[in-house]
């Protein structure tokens, strides 16, 4: 095992973190647009848990870092454009209806509870830290939502069509969660990272499982759209970003 | 967060008077009512009525902070601003539970507020325009609530004042949390101190509403205290916060946007300016500059949400013939 370079290693707490924020601000979007009060209150604390763990991975990049990037944990966050951001492109599409963010939820904790198990074991010890933790909050993130799916999909004619639509639509942007780029493998082959090829097999298990109980057809193959990890994003983070870091942009250099 | 507003006794307890006897002397003896004791029928009208405005001031509440939630300007206060609206959020779900133990459904509340026939809170008729609004509805919104609410930890019914025992305590960590929002302002750039002041300018009137009309123009005050649902009268409670808020203010360099606020050393007692309640009639009356923006959005979350609670039914209806079967 050799060790990880500080840019490397950087970029790819980067991807990690930057995922996570995403996801949970999106959910943050669904505060008093909720179905029923009982999931404003599940989905708000989604968002604290994965807001939660994006902010624990920041600060250890920044800690990472060290001298030579003088930027902070909100700087990260509040003062980089879309294409310095690295996050999955899953994660950045909009809410649409609850079947759609429900769907984007299960696909993506389907993904981050086995990634999240794997970097339990993590060579740096304060990323298998935030990884135990995580690990948990992810599987309650993809019991809660494969349970919505399951109601939706085997509810009635409309709920049906609807996350049906979802996944279909959602589908494409799937694929580059299991891209070992440079990246991805120099951390892998270091021990910092995990071997995504591996986590593909149980997420095509557990997704086709959740479909099939909701009486849902699993898509078929097809084309998928990569470039979040690099910063090629969909039309959809500009929007994000722009009221996420209205405040920073606006009055630049101030404590909040 | 909520504040009593409009509360009153719902009509003159009439009825048996011997009933009424021995209700008054369970109360007098400091004992809680529960649910299935016997009780006037206007205390317990009074106090569907009470608590159902409470739930839906917490609901409501949330929207005026909603607006500036995907804004927060650092990690730590988009968490905080997020864990609050969650509190706010489960704060309205137990209150709805409490007053369903006096036989009500939440559907029938939640149908009144939608509806437009039920009240909530007036504050939150009010636009939030900058940052800084957040700060002061923790510092001083919430702040106000907890004046009403600490002595409701006290009142006679037993489901809501144990209720108000969990919210008390994270209302006054919310007032802290806003406070300490309102400091960092205060501590900041020109431009961040004339956020804040803007913000109390704009809040301070109508959080001085929200604590309801003068003592002399709200009747039935009498009974709500006689049965322990209202300890305080509405001027108390809002002298209470004027004292507790005037140094606040001070120590931060926020100066309360009322020129005749003072303290009168005779009486112990702060004097404010003059109250606009044609305004707050006007708000309460559904005028106000958001009435029309909150509810809408509350329908609107319904509206959109149908579907999906007809799903979980629809399932739950074929789960139930499976296991049958
Ligand atoms: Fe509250
Ligand atoms: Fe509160």
């Amino acid at each position: 095992m050799g060790e990880l370079q500080k840019n490397t290693r950087f970029e790819h707490l980067l991807r990690l973190a930057d995922t996570n924020l995403i996801l949970g601000h999106r959910m943050s979007e669904w505060i008093g647009k909720s179905p029923i009060l009982e999931e404003e209150l599940a989905l708000t604390n989604i968002g604290l848990d994965l807001i939660g763990q994006a902010r624990a991975l920041y600060e250890h990049a920044v800690a990472v870092s060290g001298e030579e990037d003088n930027r902070d944990a909100d700087d990260l966050v509040f003062l980089r454009d879309a294409p310095e951001y690295k996050n999955l492109l899953l994660v950045e599409r909009e809410n649409g209806d609850f079947a759609h963010t429900m769907v984007r939820q299960m696909f993506y904790s389907a993904f981050a509870v086995p990634v999240w198990e794997a970097l339990t074991r993590s060579v740096d010890s304060e990323v298998a830290g935030i990884a135990g933790r995580a690990e948990k909050e992810s599987l309650y993130h993809l019991r809660h939502a494969s349970e919505w799916i399951l109601r939706m999909g085997d509810g009635t004619e409309e709920s049906h069509q609807r996350v049906q639509d979802a996944v279909d639509a959602l589908w494409m942007y799937t694929g580059e969660m299991f891209d070992m780029d440079e990246v991805e493998t120099a951390a892998f082959e270091a021990g910092h990272g995990v071997d995504l090829t591996a986590v593909r097999s149980e997420w095509e298990k557990t997704v086709r499982e959740v479909l099939t109980a909701a009486t849902l057809d699993y898509p078929e193959d097809c084309w998928m759209l990569k470039g979040g990890r690099t910063g090629k994003h969909t039309e959809h983070l500009g929007h994000l970003l722009s009221d996420m870091q209205f405040l920073q942009r606006a009055y630049p250099g101030q404590k909040w | 967060m909520y504040s009593q507003g409009l509360m009153g006794v719902e009509e003159t307890p009439g009825g048996e008077q011997d009933l009424l006897d021995r209700f008054q002397a369970r109360i007098d003896a400091g004992e809680k009512i529960e649910p299935n004791d016997e009780m006037p029928e206007a205390y317990r009208k009074t106090l569907i009525r009470q608590m159902s405005q409470h739930a839906h001031s917490e609901i409501v509440g949330v929207y005026p902070e909603a607006n500036w939630v995907t804004r927060a300007p650092t990690l730590r206060r988009k968490l905080q601003a997020m864990a609050k609206i969650q509190d706010e959020f489960g704060h309205g779900l137990y209150i709805y539970s409490a007053a369903e133990t006096l036989g009500v459904s939440r559907e029938e509340m939640v149908g009144q507020l939608l509806s437009g026939k039920a009240k909530y809170s007036s504050v939150f008729n009010y636009p939030t325009l900058n940052w800084a609004d957040l700060a002061v509805i923790g510092w001083l919104g919430d702040g106000a609530a907890i004046m009403n609410q600490i002595p409701l930890c006290r009142c006679s019914y037993g489901p809501y004042a144990r209720a108000m025992v969990l919210v008390c305590k994270e209302e006054s960590f919310h007032q802290r949390q806003g406070y300490e929002a309102m400091v960092a302002l205060m501590n900041g750039s020109p431009e961040q101190k004339a956020m804040g002041q803007d913000a109390v300018n704009r809040w301070w009137w109508p959080i001085m509403m929200m604590f309801g009309p003068h003592d002399a123009d709200s009747p039935n005050t009498e009974t709500g205290v006689k049965w322990k649902i209202k300890n305080f009268t509405n001027d108390e409670l809002r002298q209470k916060f004027i004292k507790a808020t005037v140094p606040q203010a001070k120590l931060i360099g926020i100066e309360i946007p009322d020129p005749d606020l003072r303290f009168n050393e005779e009486t112990g007692d702060w004097e404010h300016g003059e109250i606009d309640w044609d305004e707050f009639w006007s708000v309460v009356k559904g005028q106000g500059p958001c009435n029309h923006d909150r509810i809408t959005a509350r329908r609107k979350a319904h509206a959109e949400g149908a579907w999906v609670l007809e799903a979980a039914q629809a399932y739950a209806a074929k789960q139930a013939a499976r296991n049958a079967a």
